[in-house]
């Protein structure tokens, strides 16, 4: 383990067991180590024996956001619906916050879908998380038995092969063009910040495809979803996705087909990521979880720059500033409204 | 044979049984002569009735196999298929497969016993076809018993068959209402305060009881007070069901599948299972 | 039954020769970088990596969306609204370098599919090459569940991968007329022979003597069904679809009828009960609304309610839940705990 790892574990242990003990917190939302090399799992610990499971490395790749709605009910007394609230403070949950996780909190108290006063959010800056994927790539997807993380390595073994690879060469796409890796709200600390980062050509990937032409751009989209087994890990990992019934979801009228045919996957991935559009941090959970390989977070991406253009907005950063695609603003930008059509005028 | 397939059918009939027009009878004609002869089902039996276009639905079978030539159907409009056959005339054709699941066992364990059902709201159904097969082979029977209650007396089912059944003087019925009504000179009160009224005695007895959970649930006591067991007492357990012969995996409550193992299993065997109903 | 090789170098040969009968599907690389189910023929190979494909072989007996009848869906065509059955395509599957565990879980999953006619023509229209494995993968754990690397069964031919050539020895009927019938074939050398048996013996030594089915099978249901360490296990569970999808031994789907400018078709496809709306009345009631009771239903399905019903295990040790699930929810964990309950 590397050392900046060990610091870091010791630090979220120490801190959420004296949340815990203190009653500050009923819950604490981190990572514990998987089962597998290179894996973590989501943990929450509820007491200071389960807060020393704890544990932090660049394994820790689903947005933590994505639970903490359903946790934070679930820590409310029981009642009937409709009824209000009880009296008094409801029970806090501590939560780990890297730059992006934190931006979806900041969207979710935004939306109604968390209280601010009902989260003690610990921020830790992101040196950038490993995917998994790379590294089976990086050694012929051979079997790998043990990922042995160092400050900017990574020792891998397997039957028969020792590589150790540069940590750099192996981390997720959306954190190579990451701006924000410090949490933008936070309670608590741990570590320093590092400030913004500057990445001129942070929307390559995204220019890379918009120019191809229209046909080729379908190409390689119904090319890059053809594996997909709708399997809504994607939808499910995602914190933008708390819809109590999702489209895909709705019988009466059924707006999506469930199997896999290829209109209604195609339907599927463009509509949910038109209803990301201007929440979405590029948090990298989509494609982290999708077990087919499918890089769904290239359309995300692509409304994340067309929002950042139309209205210079990126989501998550304060708390303040409302989301440009629920609010109004007389100089919203509408130059793809057509008005006038001439004949002869192609747009 | 393809057990997915349904028999071409027709709508032969249609009855709005209740005053918020939500619960309509179908009587349905298999098209097929041979397959109507064929046609032989237990009481608590269900079929799956199929609409073409818009999916199937497992309904209990409300006509009992004496009834020879056709098949009763009483359903509530919910969702997506009992909606669209809301909307649908006589003469339109409809599937129909099955018959599905277990059925109560009229011609084994009840026979000779005797017989007290209960019943509230549109859970009727299954109970009516087990009646009229029981009043078809009355010696087989004891004494038997009714006690079925509705919300108020415009939603009773069967209202004209109700009235043939408490003029005879070989089987007792008490029918109630949740709550006094205008023109109703019934009983009035739950279908469970009602059974703690009637006091059913357990001796060589079988109650089959259908009806919501929470209708069941507070009918067991009063029956529990008099003495009934759990292996007396016989359910008709409801669940999300697709195929209807157990593959699918949607209806199953722990290890059972409602369709296939049930729907009726006796209170004991539902005690045992887990409550995911 | 009489045994055959083939040259590795001739490999293509052969294939060619089994695509003149039989679409014949092999793993090969995929452009996404994992191995998966394509298309072979004398040109296209099939690329062996140690360890499972992807998906399991249970799209091709279980496809999605698998067609259950067809109908005319204007009220004034002739027959509107009458189910018929589709027109059978004839075409014959040849799966070639099936997993041992792959090839159990068709045997495993024609006990609840007996009387399904769609799925037990698909069996008897698909023939499987199976390919031994010498060892397993980190991820795989077949010989704790009922399965062996060297397990036959399933397979009509079970290959062997030796230096030079494929060693082929044909387990049912069908597979014996397939060898003999088709070049580049030809019968095993000596030296051939002894290579093949050291390869059983080395991988038998491996085995393991667990009989999990029967410790589960005598477990009390409801015993299990409570026990408190649910509520950690599912805690992480995001309820995508991914175990049950990925798995040769889920086997539950859904039926949707489906209608386009008047044709309409009823349908099956792939459903999961980790999906909330599984169990969704339409009265809005939801016997399992909650995670864990989802959760727990599905290894209870699989490792309890499944044997007492049928007698083994519905799960093959494939591993490829425990490699793909998002959260990293290890049935091996799963099993574990409750073999000591």
């Amino acid at each position: 383990m590397s050392s900046l790892n060990e610091k870091i574990t010791k630090q979220i242990q120490a801190t959420a067991k004296s949340m815990l003990d203190s009653g500050k917190v009923a819950a604490f939302l981190g990572y514990t180590k998987g089962t597998l090399p290179g894996t973590m799992q989501p943990f929450v610990a509820r007491n200071a024996e389960e807060a020393q499971r704890l544990c932090w490395n660049s394994f820790c790749v689903l947005n933590l956001a994505n639970y903490l709605p359903a946790l934070l009910k679930s820590l409310e007394p029981p009642r009937k619906r409709g009824e209000p609230p009880p009296e008094g403070p409801l029970p806090r949950v501590g939560v780990l916050a890297t730059g992006c996780w934190s931006r979806n909190m900041v969207v979710q108290i935004q939306e109604n879908q968390i209280e601010r006063d009902r989260v003690v959010i610990v921020g830790i800056s992101s040196r950038g998380m490993v995917s998994r994927r790379k590294v089976e790539e990086f050694v012929g997807f051979q079997d790998i038995t043990s990922i042995d993380e160092q400050e900017n390595s990574l020792v891998v073994k397997g039957n028969g092969f020792e590589e150790v690879i540069n940590r750099w060469d192996v981390i997720r796409d959306n954190c190579k063009t990451c701006i924000h890796p410090d949490p933008v709200i936070y309670d608590e600390l741990i570590g320093g910040l590092s400030g913004d980062r500057k990445i001129p050509d942070r929307f390559r990937q995204v220019e890379e495809i918009e120019s191809l032409t229209v046909d080729q751009r379908w190409e390689w989209f119904q090319k890059e979803i053809s594996s997909c087994i709708r399997c809504y890990a994607c939808r499910n990992a995602c914190p933008l996705c708390y819809c109590p019934t999702c489209f895909v979801d709705d019988s009466r009228p059924q707006w999506v087909g469930k199997s896999i045919d290829e209109v209604d996957t195609s339907l599927f991935h463009i509509l949910r990521a038109y209803h990301c559009a201007g929440r979405c941090t590029d948090c990298g959970s989509c494609e982290s979880v999708c077990p087919m390989g499918i890089r769904m977070r290239l359309l995300t991406k692509k409304l994340q720059k067309d929002v950042f253009e139309l209205y210079g907005f990126e989501p998550g950063l304060d708390l303040d500033t409302p989301l440009p695609l629920s609010t109004y603003k007389m100089d919203d930008p509408e130059d793809f409204i057509i008005t006038d059509i001439k004949k002869g005028d192609q747009k | 044979m393809n057990p997915y397939l349904p028999y071409q059918a027709v709508i032969d009939d249609i009855v709005v049984e209740t005053e918020d027009g939500n619960l309509k009878t179908f009587r349905i004609v298999l098209e097929n002569e041979r397959e109507r002869e064929k046609w032989n089902h237990t009481p608590g039996q269900f079929a799956m009735l199929s609409i073409a276009g818009k999916g199937e639905i497992p309904i209990g079978i409300a006509s009992s196999p004496t009834e020879k030539g056709h098949l009763l159907f009483t359903v509530n409009r919910a969702g997506v298929v009992t909606t669209a056959l809301h909307k649908m005339n006589v003469g339109d054709p409809i599937g129909v497969r099955g018959p599905l699941g277990n059925g109560f066992p009229v011609d084994s364990k009840l026979k000779g016993k005797n017989i007290v059902i209960i019943a509230g709201g549109f859970a009727f159904t299954t109970l009516r076809a087990t009646l009229i097969y029981m009043l078809e082979h009355r010696e087989d029977y004891g004494k038997i018993t009714v006690i079925y209650g509705a919300r108020t007396p415009g939603m009773l089912l069967y209202k004209e068959e109700l009235k043939e059944w408490e003029a005879r003087d070989d089987l007792d019925v008490y029918i109630t209402v949740d709550r006094e009504a205008p023109g109703w000179n019934g009983l009035v009160g739950f279908v469970p305060t009602i059974a703690g009224q009637v006091k059913p005695s357990p001796e060589n007895g079988a109650a089959l009881i259908c009806g919501p959970p929470i209708m069941i649930k507070f009918t067991m006591p009063p029956l529990e007070e008099v003495g009934w067991k759990d292996s007396q007492v016989y359910l008709s357990l409801e669940n999300r069901m697709k195929c209807g012969i157990g593959i699918c995996g949607h209806c199953n409550v722990g290890p059972v599948y409602v369709c296939n193992d049930g729907p009726v299993f006796t209170r004991e065997e539902v005690q045992r299972l887990p409550v995911e109903f | 039954m009489k045994p055959f090789v083939v040259e590795k170098a001739q490999l293509g040969d052969l294939i060619d020769a089994l695509s003149k009968e039989y679409e014949v599907f092999g793993p090969a690389q995929t452009d996404k970088g994992y191995y998966d189910w394509q298309r072979l023929d004398g040109d296209r190979l099939p690329e062996f990596n140690n360890g499972v494909t992807k998906s399991s072989i249970k799209t091709f007996f279980f496809p999605q969306p698998e067609v259950l009848f067809e109908f005319k869906a204007r009220a004034n065509e002739p027959d509107a609204f009458r189910l018929k059955e589709p027109q059978c395509d004839s075409a014959t599957t040849l799966l070639f370098g099936v997993r041992p565990c792959d090839a159990r879980s068709v045997t495993l999953n024609s006990m609840p599919y007996a009387n399904d006619p769609y799925f037990q023509k698909r069996v008897s229209d698909t023939v499987i090459i199976g390919l031994l494995c010498s060892e397993g993968c980190s991820t795989c754990f077949c010989k704790w569940i009922g399965g062996s690397p060297t397990g036959k069964e399933g397979m009509d031919v079970a290959a062997i991968e030796l230096d030079d050539v494929f060693f082929l020895e044909p387990i049912s009927e069908k597979g014996q007329q397939i060898l003999e019938n088709v070049a580049p074939v030809r019968s095993p050398l000596e030296k051939e022979h002894e290579a093949a048996e050291h390869f059983l013996e080395k991988a038998k030594a491996q085995e393991g003597t667990q009989d999990t089915a029967s410790t589960l099978r005598s477990k009390e249901l409801m015993h299990l069904y409570e026990a408190g360490f649910w509520k950690q296990v599912s805690e992480p569970c995001i309820n995508c679809g991914t175990c049950t999808f990925l798995c040769p031994t889920c086997y539950c789907f859904d039926i949707q009828d489906e209608t386009l400018r008047g044709k309409g078709r009823r349908i099956r496809y792939w459903d999961s009960c980790m999906f909330p709306l599984f169990t969704q009345h339409a009265s809005g009631h939801n016997p399992r609304g909650d995670k864990l009771k989802r959760v727990r239903n599905r290894f209870m399905h699989k490792l309890k309610y499944f044997p007492d019903r049928f007698g083994p295990v519905s799960c093959v040790g494939c591993g490829r839940c425990v490699r793909d699930c998002p959260v990293n929810i290890d049935i091996r964990q799963v099993l574990r705990t409750m073999l000591e309950l």
